[in-house]
């Protein structure tokens, strides 16, 4: 028992340090994608390439004043930000990033929890977040801040539907709301992932949409339209009750890429069997970087590179070796692929906001409920006469 | 550990159930609401029902009170002004609330005899399986029955409001 809650402990804390890291490195990555997008460098000046932007920023929104304006109402003013962030950050609880490890001769899941109703509980908990924009907007006293939230909890209440819904399919292929047991039944090659497995391209790309318009992103992010609405929502918002929104924000765009892994592609499962050498793909990468990057250290075109590229190659042949030690394998080949799927639908989040125009309302709202609706509840349909079916 | 959580959401629940009767504005009536859903859910969770507990939370806080908070929200209701009491209202009051939880507390302690145990999560019919299984086995027909009436529901409600637009 002792032992457990010890293990858990050190869980929560490496959890939530990696993911505020992530919170704020996540912010950078936007930045710099979104710059390279509109052909500019992007964050540049505070280290090299921008890298300790996010510190800075986070010691700027610290040391800024924190105004509460005399005529918001107090209490849910106060209490919407910290309702914001804490549903944001809780629904990481229940995510499974790998499976058990040993650790001194402890097993151990990677997982802070595993509940029986895994998918139901991050539903529950993304559903209550919407509190923390809609009573942000009431609060406020502030006619913006108001029609930031109306649009969000009207927004949010109309893409839950299709997001249950296309949440739904993948679940009644995998026979489970356990989210480490959805992940064994994709194990494999593949085409044993939900996506190609069960067919649930359409569940995927409905997932997808009703996702950036549950986060908040663009293209539907109305509640924040500047050009209309100042900063939506949290206009009257300032310092570290600003920061939480954002925070969440990013949070919740981390929360529903992990759930599109786990619940499409497999989560931490890699692409093929390790027999067939699935394990080295990240050492062949690192490897590589790593020899490229020493590379360019002993032929350096600039000065500084013989200091900066010579280390950074070494760092990173030393992570490929770190690939290679059974010990810490089994640990991390199963990060490595859930990072990078996740990883790669984030790119997908933030790719989007670079290419697409932000929606009209009307539009949006008839998109959710003249089409993604029906089609969500079409899917869900199929999916089920066909496993009814074939099982 | 069981019996101070149950303790600690059983007066938050209690509580914030006097607090939306008590409270002036409807949204902070609304907010204590979610409040009492939360607890209730919390309290499902602890007997083992982890299914209803979920239900509870997606429907309730998460569903319908976020329309009720819409709606305040989108009328702008204001602070609500007391009425005078009533006096048939302030004589009955008490002896009314006292009559009902004599009733409830004489028709529990009926149903479970002394000596009835709680046992936090000894409910076995609370997960996705029992509660779907007998969602479609036993109570079939009472299912599909309320969920036509939703439906005559929605409908009515969508005549309701047309007859108004014209």
């Amino acid at each position: 028992m002792d032992s457990f809650i010890v293990i858990s402990l050190i869980k929560i804390f490496v959890v939530f340090g990696a993911l505020m890291t992530i919170l704020a490195y996540l912010q950078w990555v936007e930045r710099k994608v979104i710059a390279h997008i509109q052909v500019r460098p992007g964050p540049y000046r505070v280290g090299p390439h921008g890298l300790l932007q996010p510190l800075a920023d986070v010691i700027k929104l610290i040391t800024k004043e924190d105004l509460v304006p005399p005529y918001v109402n107090k209490v849910l003013y106060l209490a919407a930000p910290f309702l914001a962030i804490t549903m944001a950050l809780l629904s990481i609880s229940v995510i499974p990033f790998g499976p058990a490890i040993q650790v001194g001769g402890y097993q151990t899941w990677m997982q802070l929890t595993d509940l029986n109703i895994g998918v139901l509980f991050i539903l529950a908990v993304s559903s209550m977040g919407v509190y923390g924009i809609a009573l942000a907007g009431w609060s406020s006293n502030n006619k913006y801040a108001l029609l930031g939230g109306l649009r969000s909890s009207a927004q949010m209440i109309s893409y839950e539907l299709p997001l249950s819904l296309a949440i739904a399919a993948p679940l009644l292929v995998s026979n489970t709301l356990s989210l480490r047991k959805l992940v064994d039944t994709q194990d494999g090659w593949l085409w044993n992932w939900n996506l190609f497995h069960g067919w649930q391209y359409v569940s995927f790309i409905i997932f997808l949409i009703a996702a950036f318009a549950e986060t908040n992103r663009v293209p539907f992010d109305l509640p924040e339209a500047e050009n209309e609405l100042v900063a939506g929502f949290h206009t009257e918002y300032s310092s570290m009750k600003f920061a939480s929104f954002f925070m969440a924000e990013y949070a919740n765009m981390i929360t529903v890429s992990c759930m599109a892994t786990l619940l499409f592609l497999g989560g931490w499962v890699a692409p093929w069997p390790a027999a067939y050498g699935s394990g080295y793909v990240p050492v062949a990468i690192f490897a590589a970087a790593g020899v490229i990057m020493l590379f360019h250290g002993l032929h350096p075109a600039r000065r500084r590179d013989r200091l900066t590229f010579l280390p950074f190659g070494l760092i990173l042949l030393l992570a490929a070796a770190v690939f290679l030690v059974p010990l810490t394998q089994s640990a991390l080949l199963p990060l490595f692929w859930f990072c990078a799927k996740t990883g790669a639908i984030l790119f997908l989040f933030i790719w989007i906001r670079g290419t697409l125009p932000r929606f009209r309302y009307d539009q949006l709202m008839q998109f959710a409920w003249k089409f993604l609706f029906p089609v969500a509840m079409l899917n869900l349909l199929v999916t089920g006469l066909v496993v009814a079916v074939f099982s | 550990m069981d019996l101070i959580v149950f303790l600690v959401f059983a007066v938050i629940a209690v509580v914030a159930a006097i607090n939306v009767v008590v409270q002036r504005h409807p949204i902070s009536s609304a907010v204590s609401l979610i409040g009492v859903m939360g607890s209730l859910a919390v309290l499902y969770l602890l007997l083992g029902a982890e299914f209803i507990a979920a239900a509870q939370v997606i429907v309730y806080a998460g569903a319908v009170m976020v329309l009720f908070v819409f709606v305040i929200m989108l009328l702008n209701a204001g602070t609500e002004t007391r009425t005078g009491r009533s006096f048939i209202a302030s004589l009955l009051g008490v002896p009314v609330l006292a009559a009902l939880l004599a009733m409830l507390a004489y028709f529990t302690a009926r149903i479970y005899p002394r000596g009835t145990e709680v046992r936090f999560g000894g409910f076995r019919g609370g997960t996705a399986e029992a509660v779907g299984r007998a969602l479609f086995t036993t109570y079939l027909l009472p299912f599909e029955i309320t969920s036509i009436l939703i439906l005559i529901a929605i409908v009515g409600a969508i005549v309701l409001a047309r007859k108004e637009l014209e």
